[in-house]
Formats: structure tokens, sequence, C-alpha cells
């Protein structure tokens, strides 16, 4: 089932959860909603969940939530038909794992509430699908905080719903177990195909998992795209600071002239290090630490013509032959670099030192508005 | 780091359990030893007759139904009032939370003589009571009014706070299940609760059977009808019968000792994994 969300605000108090936010997400994809912590993204969820309601608007078609063209912004969030999962889980504490699973089903009114061994069937259906077959007699409080998520999840699939919402799915799990979750949960979604938003503030967690990324930013949305899309073509300084690692580095000094734009961005794997004078496009920079223990080498850098430090991650490889020293001078050359003069988008290449505007079908077509 | 055997990550455990024993003995056990051995000294025939006499029952039967029935009434009204000052903000609300502690503060006679007057053939409630034929001041029914006066604040100070630790999350993961707020409430809130509310009751009830002051004036305190036992108790000290008070003394004891162990019994029950 398709979600459509049209031009939703929600004040609490002051407060400004979200701001005129619409989004359209297509049947059976994956969706995440990536931001920070009072971005918006938990207030949309609730709001499709019906959790939470929009802020009434003046014109119609304003601040209305559809599941598959249907207006459902004043339906109750038990008739929906969504399954919500939420970031501590919520399990009811007095009720074994397989209670908790059925609940859905025992509480449905007695001509639709299925039988009792076919509630029993189902409950053990779920079970198998979330792999807690065993566990069905034990209580919430006698599990792993893992398979507390995984009993959550089975309890909110039970009532086949045609949309699965998580609010921080992974946000209460060690790194290992968040992992495995992960992947875990793709795998499941790839079984049952339900349309699938989840919240997270973890931007690996979103590109890993996500078929579509939707950056969030005080109340707005940034960016909505693929994961490669939102990653390598960011619309504006904050989805790029957002999404993985990068250098914020001031232009208009020394070699980099670029035309408007006070600041560049650079992505760590576009910086190449060399010995030497280099060439009259490189900066000269300082080594000031190189550390080598993992995938690839990481090396913090200091300019010299302005002393701003910048990071390069260099293949094992490369960093090997090249040996370097700390306090050691190098040419640094940026393979790829991202400017947003006066709000515009468009991709620079240094490499043989020209500032060339890219083509401007690579800016993503969704973008949110007056905010690029 | 050489580590000694049975070490204890919080420490004093010696030092505070001893403190704590020999406090509860000076402080509880040694007046009830005290008190069984008081009663000890009559005969077993002697005692049979002081504790088991047709008055003396009568004013159990008093004492015990009537805590019991308060305690039990307290605790619908108890939740609710404690569910209005946790879910709901409104103007007056600190005053309201202050209004339920006041049966606690008041001293009882006050409550006793307050109650009477409100409950009198020519009071407040008891003028419009009386033609309907129903009277409440000198009757069973006023001790029981007198009763559920004192118990409402356990109940409601016992779910207070539990109720404010509920997250708010489990109502909403029951909505989305579908669940109506009815259903909400039996299945999920109630069972929370439930703890706190047995607790609650126990509270009210034991200090039910306890109560003196309050019950004295509204309840006429006929003989067969309206004495409560701590009366019948105070009524034999005043006669110099120390024995037969402390044999009825040790009678009430047993009885609240025995009904508070059955509430900690329904607790375990419903403590046990499994019992939805």
């Amino acid at each position: 089932m398709s979600i459509e969300v049209r031009n939703v605000s929600k004040h609490f108090g002051a407060f400004t959860a979200l701001g005129g936010v619409s989004l359209k997400v297509e049947t059976g994809r994956l969706t995440a909603l990536l931001g920070p912590s009072g971005s918006g993204k938990t207030t949309l969820l609730r709001i499709i969940a019906g959790l939470e309601f929009p802020d009434p608007a003046a014109d119609p078609g304003a601040g209305q939530v559809l599941f598959h063209g249907e207006d459902v912004s004043q339906v109750s969030a038990g008739k929906r038909g969504v399954g919500f999962v939420f970031q501590h889980y919520a399990l009811f504490k007095h009720m074994t794992v397989a209670e908790n699973i059925a609940f859905g089903l025992t509480v449905r009114p007695r001509r639709l509430r299925p039988a009792r061994p076919e509630i029993a069937r189902r409950v053990n259906e779920l079970l198998r699908l979330v792999q807690l077959e065993k566990l069905g007699g034990r209580l919430p409080d006698q599990l792993s905080g893992g398979q507390r998520q995984r009993v959550a999840l089975a309890r909110a699939l039970a009532m086949e719903p045609k949309v699965l919402l998580l609010d921080e799915p992974f946000g209460a799990l060690d790194a290992q177990v968040r992992k495995e979750m992960r992947s875990w949960l793709r795998s499941l979604h790839e079984r049952l195909h339900v349309t699938t938003v989840f919240v997270t503030h973890d931007q690996e967690e979103a590109l890993e998992l996500a078929d579509e990324v939707v950056v969030m930013n005080r109340a707005k949305i940034e960016q909505v795209g693929t994961p490669q899309e939102v990653y390598d073509r960011p619309v504006s300084p904050f989805v790029i600071e957002f999404l993985g690692n990068v250098n914020r580095l001031a232009a208009g000094s020394g070699k980099l002239r670029p035309p408007d734009a006070d600041v560049l961005y650079v992505r760590p794997h576009d910086v190449d290090l060399q010995r030497g004078p280099g060439s009259t496009h490189s900066l000269r920079a300082r080594v000031l630490h190189v550390f080598s223990a993992g995938s690839y080498g990481r090396v913090t850098l200091e300019r010299l013509d302005n002393g701003e430090h910048f990071e390069a991650e260099v293949a094992r490889d490369r960093l090997r032959e090249l040996d370097l020293q700390q306090g050691e001078e190098v040419a640094a050359m940026f393979r790829h670099v991202r400017l947003f003069p006066r709000g515009q988008f468009y991709e620079a290449d240094v490499r043989d030192g020209r500032l060339t505007e890219a083509s401007s079908d690579a800016a993503p077509t969704h973008g949110a508005g007056e905010h690029i | 780091m050489p580590a000694r055997p049975h070490r204890n990550v919080l420490p004093g455990f010696g030092l505070s359990l001893g403190f704590t024993l020999a406090y509860l003995g000076v402080i509880v056990l040694i007046p009830l030893v005290a008190l069984f051995a008081r009663a000890a000294g009559l005969s077993w025939h002697d005692f049979l007759a002081a504790v088991w006499s047709p008055r003396v029952v009568a004013s159990y039967e008093l004492t015990f139904g009537a805590s019991f029935l308060a305690a039990l009434f307290n605790v619908p009204f108890g939740v609710m009032l404690a569910w209005v000052l946790v879910r709901y903000e409104f103007p007056g609300r600190k005053v309201v939370d202050a209004l339920v502690d006041l049966p606690f503060a008041l001293p009882t006679a006050v409550a006793g003589i307050a109650l009477t007057a409100i409950y009198a053939k020519n009071g407040w409630f008891g003028q419009w009571l009386e033609p309907l034929g129903i009277k409440v001041a000198y009757t069973s029914l006023g001790v029981w009014v007198a009763l559920t006066f004192i118990g409402l604040p356990f109940v409601v100070r016992t779910v207070q706070p539990v109720l404010e630790e509920l997250e708010p999350e489990l109502e909403e993961a029951a909505a989305t299940l579908g669940a109506t707020r009815g259903q909400a409430f039996r299945r999920i809130i109630l069972p929370a609760l439930r703890p706190a509310i047995l607790t609650g009751f126990a509270l009210a009830f034991a200090r039910a059977v306890g109560e003196y002051g309050s019950v004295i004036f509204i309840a006429g305190n006929r003989p067969m009808h309206t004495e409560i036992t701590p009366l019948l108790i105070v009524t034999k000290l005043e006669q110099y019968d120390y024995r037969g008070a402390t044999a009825l003394a040790a009678v009430m004891l047993l009885g609240s000792f025995g009904l508070l162990l059955l509430v900690q019994l329904v607790q375990r029950h419903y403590a046990r994994p499994g019992r939805a």
C-alpha cells in the first residue's frame, strides 16, 4: 500500500515538529526517515501511524495522510491497519511472548476474531518467522534486546498490516546485534514486501538498509532519493555533512577559487596524497596523524595556507607505499569537490585545476524546493 | 587482584541486617509477644469466653466486614482518583492532590465528628438520606463510611506512582494493534496496576481494622449492632480487664495477619509467569 503525506505541519506549543512536509512512499518499498534528533522524523512516523494528528490546515488537501490514495487523516491508529514497532518495543510485560504476539488478534470483535487454534497456529508461524520458536512461553523480561525486538515485530506483523512502521528499530541494541538485525530485517522485507518506513539517526543504517532515504532536518525534508543519490548527489550542505564523512574547507583562498562559493566539500576518499611539490593545482598540507588500523588508512592533515584540518582516506597499499611521517609536507589533490554556491547544486572537478559545473541532470529530481 | 571470597558489592549487609532485625524486634515484635504472653495468662476456657461471646463475634463481623467492604470500595474510586491526578492537567490539580492526604493527617476523632455532623438526621447529607430510608449515622453503614474515608489515601498513594511510571507507549501499542480504550485498560493497564492495587487494598484494609477514633463517633456503639472490636478492647481496658483486652487484641492480630498473608499469596499468584 502506498503512503502519501500532503503538506503536513505539526506544532507542539511553540515548537515546530513538522513544517509543511510532503512525501510519497511507493508500495513495497523500504524507506528510511533519516535525520538528527528533533528533525521531526519520529513525529512524521507517528502521524503516518495515526498516533499523532496533523495540525488542522486552512486549505483543503493540506495536512492529509493518504493510504493508497484514500484519506486516512481522521482514521484512528487501530483502524489504519498499520504495524508499529516502538523504539523500546513496548512489550506487555505481564504477557508471555506468545500472548504478546496474539494480542492484536484477540482484541478483535468476536465476529472477526479467529478461533483459538487458528490464533495459536498464526502465533507459531510468526514465532518461526522471527526465529523464536522455543520462546513462546517466556516473559519479555527473560529475553535479550534483540529477541524483544523480534517479538515486537512479530506482534506488529500478526495483524497482517499493509504498512509497517518502525521507530529507531535498532536504537536500543548494541553494535554487534544491530548489524545482524539489519540484514535480518532486510531479508524479512524481501520476503514479505510490506511497505515499510523506519526512523533512524544512523546514516550508515539508512544507507545500507533502505531502498529510499528521506533526509530530514529542522521539521523539513531536505532530500529524498536512493542511498546512492543522497550520498553522491547531496542537494544541500546539511545532507552532505550528515551523510558520511566530509571535509568542509574554506574556498576562495589559495589555489581553490570556485565561483560564488565560500565553502567546498570533499569526501575523505576523494583526497589523493602525493610526495613532493605536486602540481600547481594541489594544496600543500602537513601530516598530523596517520591511522592505519582498519580497511583503509586515515590521514589527518593541516592546510599550510590557512591551517584548516582535513582528513584523507587512503588505500592501505597506497599508504604503505607513501610511508608518511608525522609533520611531513605533502601535496593533496581533490578528485571531486562539491560546492553549494548561492544555494545552487553542482558538481566540480579540480583534477585539472578547473572547476567544471556539473550538468544539471546530475541534480536529484526531487529535492525539497526552497531548501536546496 | 586477590579477591576475597563472598565479597558483596553492597557493603554493610551484616550491620544493616542486624540493626534492622533489632529495630523490628524492639518496635514491633516484643510488644506483640508481650500481648500474646498477657493473653496466655488466661485459661483456655476464659480465653474462649473472652474472645467468642456473641457480642464479641458480632464486633468481629462488623470490624472485618466493614473494613473489607470499605477497602474494596476504595479500590475503584482510588484508582480513578489516581488516574485523574496522573493523566490530566486541570486547574486545582495540586489542591486535589493535597486533599487526598487529608484523611492521613486529620486526627481521627475530628474526622469522626465531622462525618457524624454531616450524616446525622439533620446534617447536610443526612436530611436528604433520611426521607429515603437510608440511615447512616449510628448504623453499620456509618462505620463503613468512616472506614472508607480513612482508607482512600492508601489506594491512591500506592497506585499513583505506578501509574506515573507506566509507559504511554504500552497504550499506544495496544491502540495500533486494534484494541479499544476499554480493552487497553482491562488487558494492559489494569494488570500493570494489579500489584499496587492489591497493596493499596491491603493497607486500607489493615488501617480500617485498627481504626478507632473516627468510627466511635459515627457508629453509635450499640452492642451487637454497631460496636467495633477496638472499642470492645478499650471498654475492657476501662474495666481493668487487661487479660480480656489482650485476648481480643490477639485474635484481631491473627485475623489481620491472616488477611495480609492472603493478599501476599494473591500477589504471588499473579506474579507467576504466564498469568495474564
